[in-house]
């Protein structure tokens, strides 16, 4: 279970002038983007914006297009055509000030196996220049806050897969950014544990004023006061408060909206 | 609140950010190999089957020569020593390239890629890092051998350090483009039959190149045109003290070159840009 320790503030609240920037600059501003992996266009012009202190699901289903996009922003791949920046840090021409402000966790597992829980948290400080003091209070506090305390000297192998996300979520945290990318992080895990890392999550949007992009396949993961982008085939086909999305479909729910909206089958989650 | 070396006010990093990096990198590059113990025993047990078979084989076949930097006949363990040196760094080369694809393969890599720091610094420290972890593998065979009376002046142990420096980062730099270039781990086993064997029997490891040159011209040339002969001559002359220029030049020519190409293959919008999201990623 994910246990919060009121005390522990794991992610560095911005001062009044920050904020009042933040307020004006998305976290996240994506416009026009495209991307083609030889003749097959991956996104074709994708632009929306997350707002700080935003829910935002990536709703799509595989092959969307949400790993690439993902890929993008965090500049695993060059951008071939439109913008991306973070905080008004634009992605291709300041990568550094744009990755500063940036948490990630990817859908496959990043962690290394063969360090401990520990070591893995330090070695990410370290690439973020984090001194080793520092970097150490830092891991405490966000282990305190995921309740891996006690494991802290286990071997990432030996934990369980709800516990390794968890863990990847801590590590995202570590370096303080005001932007989180969280790639489909329920995938394979069971529904106590995805509830557990969804309410999470949601605790960083309210508390600490931390956007977060949320890729999913997944329906019930998507508040009716989140903000949503639907993403099919490369395209955004809308993107909104979940509200106007579902109205302006003509829909009831996000289930039927996106089936609307994509021609998709209906099911509990996309296919 | 405590600052960092990446103070979020400011822009660039400092050099402390630089340094902390580093050391993250370094630190966990011999943390993996310290738990790789086997790893560690493989290291050593390939050049030390090489001295302690091979040479006592052939040492009464390949007669050596006074060849420079050695002023006296020598046995042939003493000859081959320094090419075995260089066999250690070649083959942790390889290993450290092997490691970045499976890196890449398990996702680790992005952990790497996506710090805010410079690509080309980043891939600069993991370099650095194979490096320092080649130099652990070099020393414990020094020692080994020196109980094989392999003994080079004294002096020899702390000259021949900028040269397994210089020959690591270029084999190092060497594996990290082959890396860059090798898109699932089955395929790494080419590396070995294409990159590892022609580099180490077509260079001056295991004889001297007048011998090669009797028995053939050809492929003489083929050796002298090999780099990883010249960093086998870099380590055999810095062993006794002595500079050998057109290694050093060469050697110091194909790092930059590798280390360039490495950069240039791992930028996000030449290299891994191509292969698009990992297998099952969308």
């Amino acid at each position: 279970m994910i246990t919060t320790d009121a005390h522990s503030v794991v992610v560095a609240v911005p001062d009044a002038s920050a904020r009042r920037q933040d307020a004006a600059t998305p976290a996240l501003s994506i416009r026009s983007v495209s991307h083609c992996y030889g003749a097959r266009r991956a996104l074709i012009d994708v632009d929306f914006t997350v707002a700080p202190a935003s829910f935002t699901a990536l709703l799509g289903l595989n092959g969307a297009g949400k790993s690439t996009l993902f890929s993008l922003v965090t500049r695993l791949f060059g951008i071939q055509a439109g913008r991306i920046a973070i905080f008004g840090h634009d992605i291709g021409r300041a990568p550094g000030e744009a990755l500063r402000l940036l948490g990630v966790v990817f859908q496959p597992r990043t962690l290394d196996l063969d360090l401990t829980v520990m070591q893995n948290l330090l070695y990410h400080a370290a690439l973020h220049g984090i001194g080793r003091r520092d970097a150490r209070s830092r891991s405490e506090e966000v282990l305190a806050r995921i309740g891996l305390t006690d494991r802290a000297s286990s071997k990432v192998r030996d934990l369980s897969g709800g516990q390794m996300r968890r863990l990847e979520i801590a590590r995202a945290l570590l370096h303080r950014p005001r932007l989180l990318l969280l790639d489909e992080p329920t995938v394979g895990l069971d529904i106590k544990v995805r509830a557990d890392i969804l309410g999470h999550v949601r605790q960083l949007v309210t508390e600490d004023g931390i956007g977060v992009l949320w890729a999913t396949h997944l329906f019930d993961e998507i508040d009716p006061g989140d903000d949503l982008v639907i993403l099919h085939e490369g395209q955004v086909l809308a993107c909104g408060e979940v509200a106007r999305v579902v109205a302006e479909s003509g829909a009831h729910d996000v289930n039927s909206a996106f089936i609307r909206l994509t021609g998709a089958r209906p099911g509990s989650s996309a296919p | 609140m405590s600052t960092t070396a990446l103070d979020q006010t400011q822009r660039g990093f400092s050099a402390a950010a630089y340094v902390i990096c580093l050391n993250g990198i370094v630190w966990r590059e011999a943390l993996r190999f310290l738990h790789q113990r086997e790893r560690f025993v493989s290291a050593l047990v390939r050049p030390l089957v090489w001295l302690f078979i091979f040479a006592a084989g052939f040492r009464q076949v390949l007669g050596i020569s006074i060849i420079p930097p050695y002023e006296t006949y020598i046995l042939y363990e003493v000859y081959i020593a320094p090419g075995l040196m260089a066999m250690i760094q070649l083959f942790n080369g390889m290993q450290s390239s092997l490691s970045m694809v499976y890196d890449r393969e398990m996702g680790n890599m992005r952990t790497l890629l996506v710090s805010p720091l410079p690509r080309w610094y980043l891939l600069l420290c993991k370099l650095l890092a194979g490096t320092a972890v080649s130099l652990l593998q070099v020393y414990a065979f020094l020692l080994i051998a020196w109980f094989w009376d392999i003994a080079p002046p004294p002096t020899g142990y702390l000259t021949v350090l900028p040269a397994l420096i210089l020959s690591g980062l270029m084999l190092g730099a060497l594996g990290m483009l082959i890396s860059s270039g090798i898109k699932q781990l089955e395929n790494f086993a080419g590396v070995m039959n294409f990159v590892i064997f022609p580099m180490f029997f077509a260079s001056s490891a295991l004889y001297p190149l007048w011998r090669v040159q009797e028995g053939s011209p050809m492929l003489y040339y083929v050796c002298q045109f090999n780099p990883f002969t010249h960093a086998v001559e870099l380590i055999r002359f810095a062993l006794y003290g002595k500079m050998n220029w057109i290694s050093l030049a060469v050697v110091g020519g194909c790092t930059a070159a590798f280390m360039i190409g490495a950069i240039f293959a791992y930028d996000p919008s030449r290299g891994l840009a191509r292969r698009g999201p990992a297998g099952g990623e969308t």
